[in-house]
């Protein structure tokens, strides 16, 4: 096992280093760079040189690429163009949050879909069944966006339930310390901020996970069904098992190995679907933070944050395949 | 029933005397203001945007400020200053009794040390023991383009509340650069102790102090209570600047009163915030053109005068700001805002006319259009303060052109390289759309710097006319204002006979507020003050 993690590790190498060759050359072929857009009308060429000279854009691509590259390999992520901030910093403020919002959206995601799937499976065309397999399809349907803004309306306008947007009401007190803000408030024994982040989560949570709720749901039904016509299902039976027993010991865990595959692809698209969610609900994280350096150019954020991204990718589909391992000893990982 | 009609008529006159009279302000509260991005940095010298000059309007202050409404300069930190006949030296006499919120007391070694540590090649004095200003982090975007190195020769300071500015050159807006942000003062002390930090840890003299910044979220001032002006605010304990990204999010927010002030609110949002009963309006012509100019590198557009008129005629401006600026707009005659001094109100509105349009063609040369190869309009792909939306704005122009038997087509690119492409006047662009929002509410800043093209290879706009030239030299070296605004209605009135860009609208800002809100206003520099606003209970 260990070997294995260990080869699985080292191919981390070769994967950032292709990420960084298309990144880096498909950012500088985009027309418009940051000092262009930096400066906007009021732009003397004096004041283009100056700037670009200074961030380096001056210099052969070759050279640049080069400086890169030798920042990642000294774990430097550099500094940011237009706040002038570590990018590590930067990263560090912002990722928390956008972690947060995605395990809460995988945690609905999980429970709901899985609870909605097995459902359907065992009582297949059903009214259950049916009802919750539409549902699934609006759910896969459903612009983020539109949903994300009438939820708001329902909840938060006219029923008054929940926060609109924001992580932390104003003039609500949290001693930051992982930038995990519930964890935060666990770790401080701090009630409010605790009540009140989780709120805040609610809405934007649920919306995230609208997407992989419905993939999750119908591949958790599809993977059951098929279970459930295996001939050891019907032994299992036969010996006199209760439902519950045939469906929970026997048939499900040979039913979840798609369905784990499903979910750690689900948290990269979670990842994703979390620049809209974050625009709309007003979410200080990394989604919001990546498309604002996009439009902005800011070549060291978007190479670097993408490096940071493909990373931790790379390193959750590894965690996803152990994960395996463990659940189907069948599956051994040489 | 009379008498009762009676008594109800004099309640409401006494409830309307009662509202009429000015309420005193209440000190206390937290403002609320919602915003649609977050600062990008907070140091004055080197921010370029909006959201961070906001912030650094409440907590820095400069020698000079303009008027709460209008960009007429007046005395801040520096209490009067006095200019040597010739004109190249400032002598500038400082308040006394000023403090940074870090307890430093403001002096002329600050004013040196603030302004100083933008020149590129540093000639400065300090009255006392001073300081050895780090290197720039990178070159200062505004102090740059506003050419300062190009006026500003040396910085003194003559004793503990005098500074003294010699320049290279006689520049007539030199003062009012001085009541933009990147001239703000700011502690030298506080610089020191962490000049890379700076740009996050902000200290100055305004009527607020920074406190804490979440990046994205939130960003929170608090009242400085030992502001050296006594009168008036600030009045507000806090003000929380929170960033909504979303507009109708933003909008919602102010809705159920979780902020004060939204600003930007979409077009639509604006309408619905007339009828709430909570909520009223507040608006500013803001002090910006957007324009359509021709490509003066390129024939026939350089050299005739009639052409350019003949498109002038053909454009339906008054149609594209009613229905593309919905509203929030005031169609332009002249290239500078009605609200700054100088404006020539005497320069006719250019006459919209299919007729007009084609007779202007015909003499042009192009009767019909006939001759005239297929053109380009190049179109902003950003909204821009000036311009909500470029192509829109684009597609109507080219169907107003096509009535005249022009023929014209929509060209756009991403906005870097528009701006990029813009500048090198290609041939493959006939017109283009582009604009500008003031700095220093000087004429020179909107005429000489977009329109002058003889000045500088790199202005916009490559019009070459040699009286127009002649003019802007003489603008910026006269230092009597009255004489200035002379020679800025003259250039006017060229502009109007020679039409080397068309003029389309001012855009105005109205934004939605709490009716709680007391003595908000915007300014035309799009500037937020909140020294004087405070809250009804």
């Amino acid at each position: 096992m260990g070997a294995y993690i260990l080869r699985r590790a080292l191919i981390l190498i070769p994967t950032l280093l292709g990420v960084s060759v298309i990144i880096f050359f498909m950012l500088h072929i985009t027309p418009g760079d940051p000092a262009e857009l930096l400066l906007g009308e009021r732009a003397t060429k004096e004041a283009l040189h100056d700037l670009r000279e200074h961030l380096g854009l001056n210099k052969p691509l070759y050279v640049q690429y080069g400086m890169f590259l030798k920042r990642m390999v000294t774990l430097d992520l550099g500094e940011t163009i237009w706040t002038r901030q570590k990018v590590w910093i930067e990263i560090k403020q912002r990722f928390p949050a956008t972690i947060e919002l995605s395990i809460a959206a995988l945690i609905i995601s999980c429970t709901l879909g899985m609870i909605l799937g097995i459902i359907s499976a065992t009582k297949q065309y059903s009214i259950f069944d049916y009802l919750s397999m539409l549902g699934a399809l609006a759910g896969v349907s459903m612009p983020i966006f539109w949903l994300g803004l009438v939820f708001m309306l329902i909840f938060a306008v006219n029923l008054g339930w929940l926060p609109i947007s924001g992580r932390l009401s104003v003039g609500v007190d949290l001693e930051v310390i992982t930038n995990f803000y519930i964890l935060d408030a666990v770790l401080t024994k701090n009630g409010e901020a605790f009540r009140d982040a989780l709120w805040h989560l609610i809405m934007p949570a649920f919306t995230l996970s609208t997407i992989p709720t419905a993939i999750v749901a119908r591949m958790t039904r599809s993977s059951m069904l098929e279970v459930l016509r295996q001939d050891y299902i019907k032994t299992a039976k036969a010996k006199g098992l209760s439902q519950f027993q045939v469906i929970f010991k026997h048939a499900l865990r040979n039913a979840l190995i798609p369905v784990v595959t499903t979910i750690g692809l689900q948290f990269g698209v979670l990842l994703g679907g979390a620049i809209l969610t974050e625009t709309i609900f007003a979410w200080p994280g990394v989604g919001k933070w990546m498309y604002d350096a996009v439009m902005q150019r800011d070549y060291m954020v978007i190479q670097n944050g993408t490096l940071f991204i493909a990373g931790l990718f790379v390193a959750i589909n590894l965690v996803v395949d152990v994960l395996y391992a463990v659940i189907n000893p069948r599956i051994s990982v040489k | 029933m009379l008498k009762k009609i009676l008594v109800l008529i004099l309640l409401a006159v006494l409830a309307s005397v009662g509202t009429s009279v000015a309420a005193a302000p209440k000190p206390g509260g937290t403002l609320i203001f919602g915003r649609g991005g977050d600062s990008v940095g907070l140091d004055p010298a080197y921010e370029t945007d909006g959201n961070s000059f906001m912030i650094c309007d409440n907590v820095f202050e400069a020698l000079v400020e303009y008027k709460d409404e209008s960009t007429d300069v007046e005395p801040l930190l520096a209490e009067s200053w006095s200019i040597s006949p010739d004109s190249l030296t400032y002598t500038f006499k400082l308040r006394k009794g000023v403090k940074f919120h870090d307890g430093t007391p403001f002096n002329a070694d600050a004013v040196v040390f603030s302004l100083g540590r933008q020149m590129k090649e540093r000639k400065i004095k300090f009255f006392g023991k001073g300081w050895e200003i780090p290197s720039q982090e990178r070159p200062p975007e505004y102090w740059v383009s506003m050419e300062m190195d190009k006026t500003v020769d040396s910085i003194e300071a003559a004793d503990e509340h005098t500074v003294v500015f010699k320049l290279k050159r006689v520049e007539a807006p030199f003062i009012a650069n001085l009541g933009m942000d990147f001239a703000d003062i700011i502690s030298p002390a506080a610089f020191m102790k962490n000049p890379k930090e700076f740009v996050r840890n902000p200290v100055g003299t305004g009527p607020f102090k920074f406190i804490k910044w979440v990046k994205d979220d939130q960003l929170l001032l608090e009242k400085f209570k030992e502001y050296w002006n006594k009168k008036g605010g600030p009045y507000l304990d806090k003000v929380v600047f929170r960033a909504i990204p979303e507009n109708s999010v933003r909008f919602l927010e102010l809705k159920t009163g979780n902020i004060h002030i939204c600003q930007f609110p979409n077009p639509a949002d604006i309408d619905l915030a007339k009828k709430d009963q909570k909520m009223k309006l507040i608006s500013q012509a803001g002090m910006n053109i957007g324009y359509l100019g021709f490509n003066h590198m390129k024939e026939p557009w350089k050299s005739n005068a009639k052409l350019r008129k003949a498109l002038a005629a053909a454009i339906n401006r008054k149609a594209i700001v009613d229905n593309i600026y919905q509203g929030q707009g005031q169609l332009a005659k002249n290239c500078i805002p009605p609200t700054m001094w100088g404006y020539n109100d005497a320069v006719p509105m250019i006459d919209y006319g299919v007729d007009k349009a084609k007779a202007l063609l015909a003499e042009a040369g192009f009767p019909d259009g006939k001759d005239l190869p297929e053109i380009t309009l190049w179109s902003m792909p950003v909204a821009r303060p000036y311009n909500p939306e470029g192509l829109k704005v684009g597609v109507a122009m080219v169907s107003d052109l096509a009535k005249i038997g022009i023929k014209a087509r929509v060209v756009s690119f991403e906005w870097g390289t528009y701006l990029k492409r813009q500048r090198e006047q290609p041939p493959d662009m006939d017109l283009f759309q582009l604009g500008w929002t003031g700095d220093n509410g000087d004429p020179d800043n909107f005429l000489a710097v977009l329109f002058d093209g003889m000045a500088d290879p790199a202005i916009r706009t490559q019009w070459h006319n040699q009286q127009y030239h002649d003019l802007m030299t003489q603008g910026k070296q006269t230092i009597d204002q009255a004489k200035r605004g002379e020679i800025y209605k003259n250039a006017q009135k060229l502009m109007y006979d020679e039409m080397p860009v068309i003029p389309i609208a001012h855009s105005t800002q109205t934004w939605p507020l709490l009716k709680k809100v007391q003595d908000f206003k915007l300014h035309p520099t799009a500037s937020i003050r909140l020294r004087n606003v405070w809250l009804e209970k």
